[in-house]
């Protein structure tokens, strides 16, 4: 019944491949996180910002980013948006997906993050004649950046993870995509996913580790 | 000279100040008592300009607080204030949080500021605490450092709003002598509180708020000796 042979070999002679296609999937997932937190700054001054059609933009931005597949995102960037004749390379298309996504979850870190200082903070600094603007940069986003770290590193390891969905919108040259292809030409598929699973494993932990060290830096208290 | 002119405030359709008139000279201390819900620690967030007023009008120093044209952040270095929940800045070191203020309000050097921080942390008996984060302190500890970082900016004014009040008993003492030290020094006050012995004791004028209104107002053997107000005849029998 199990009679199958594993050929290990063959995988780990596509090793220095499938790294190289590792860094691409590691700076898909960083820029993708870049263009997300900008984008997710913006949302919550959007939401923020108490003018309803900007909240309503942002809200129905965060909403469907959070409530559909990550897939659908990724694939109406790059089929989607084709039909409307913008075409996007799948590399672009990606990465655009990917950001989408995290602009989303990060937006909501971030209202997280707001509603978790308590006005009397502010309040203090302005008793002490701040104005609202050094209240908040002083007072209030460094204890922002504290509450939303961590949450903002697990997304940050949900895009290294969902880069591997590229490989639907013909995306080859990223760890999975990499990986597809070895797999067509050789159906050694247990042994090569099971390397580049070991490889997502270990960006995913290496990223985590160097966030928790990081953040017992940069938070103090 | 702070002087509070009729000043009424509601809440929504609740009035919870009904026409306030109170002056208060430079170097008094006014000790404020009264009920929960009296109004007394709203009006001490109208004088420095934190909540705005439907009526009347709050002058210091012959500025109008509320006036359009006045300068909140400027005016509020001269009005201090201390709250109930003493609002440490958690990410910020006992030091830094008094030098915050020195460093971007009034754009001290980093130098001055902490010569001055250092001073007024001193002064309140949190020497040995620079280095420490607030939350690694007691309440009264905690409290006395918002004092320190109030007094910090050289206030003219200090307003003291029900600051014992979250504070464990034991921990009560400590603040309250920082409050005695600072009306010794000549620290011009207006002190919301519960504590009637304290009231009592620095004082130059008790004020009794009710649902309000400044029901009584006299000097404190006066007041608590022989009351007039039939409302604070009942709330001193009952603190008593």
């Amino acid at each position: 019944m199990f009679s199958y042979t594993f050929h290990w070999n063959q995988a780990l002679k596509a090793l220095p491949q499938m790294l190289d296609g590792a860094l691409i999937t590691l700076q898909v997932a960083l820029l993708s996180m870049v263009i997300g937190l900008a984008l997710a700054l913006a949302l919550t001054a959007c939401r923020l910002s108490g003018n309803r059609v900007l909240g309503g933009i942002a809200t129905t931005w965060v909403e469907i980013a959070r409530n559909t597949p990550a897939l659908f995102q990724i694939y109406m960037a790059h089929f989607g948006l084709g039909n409307f004749g913008i075409h996007l390379s799948p590399y672009t298309a990606l990465l655009v997906g990917i950001a989408f996504n995290n602009a989303g979850y990060l937006a909501e870190n971030f209202r997280g993050a707001l509603k978790a200082i308590p006005e009397t903070q502010t309040r203090a600094g302005r008793s002490l004649g701040m104005t609202p603007v050094q209240a908040f940069r002083y007072i209030v986003l460094p204890q922002m950046l504290r509450v939303a770290f961590l949450p903002a590193t697990n997304q940050m390891v949900w895009a290294i993870l969902m880069t591997s969905l590229g490989v639907t919108v013909g995306m080859n040259s990223d760890l999975a995509g990499v990986t597809q292809e070895l797999n067509a030409r050789s159906f050694r598929t247990f042994e090569f996913f099971a390397l580049a699973a070991v490889i997502y494993y270990v960006i995913a932990k290496a990223v985590t580790l160097a966030a928790r060290v990081l953040a017992s830096r940069m938070f103090r208290y | 000279m702070i002087e509070i002119q009729n000043v009424r405030k509601s809440f929504g359709s609740l009035e919870v100040l009904k026409g306030i008139d109170l002056t208060v000279e430079k170097g008094e201390v006014v000790t404020v008592i009264g009920g929960s819900g009296s109004g007394k620690s709203t009006l001490l967030t109208c004088i420095n300009g934190l909540e705005p007023i439907d009526a009347g009008r709050i002058m210091v120093d012959g500025t109008e607080v509320h006036a359009k044209t006045t300068d909140l952040n400027k005016l509020r270095r001269k009005v201090g204030i201390v709250f109930q929940q003493w609002n440490a800045f958690p990410h910020l070191t006992v030091l830094e949080n008094v030098m915050l203020a020195l460093r971007k309000v009034l754009g001290l050097s980093k130098d001055k500021a902490e010569e001055i921080a250092v001073k007024q942390l001193t002064h309140v008996g949190l020497g040995e605490k620079l280095s420490v984060f607030p939350t690694r302190m007691s309440g009264g500890q905690q409290q006395r450092m918002a004092i320190a970082r109030a007094l910090a900016m050289s206030p003219e004014y200090m307003l003291f709003d029900e600051v014992t009040s979250a504070l464990d008993p034991q921990l009560v003492g400590e603040v309250l002598d920082t409050l005695r030290m600072l009306a010794s020094e000549g620290m011009t006050m207006i002190c919301v509180t519960h504590e009637m012995k304290f009231a009592r004791e620095v004082s130059d004028r008790v004020a009794f708020f009710h649902k309000g209104v400044m029901a009584e107002i006299a000097p404190p053997e006066a007041l608590f000796g022989a009351p007039k107000d039939p409302e604070l005849q009942k709330f001193l029998a009952a603190t008593h």
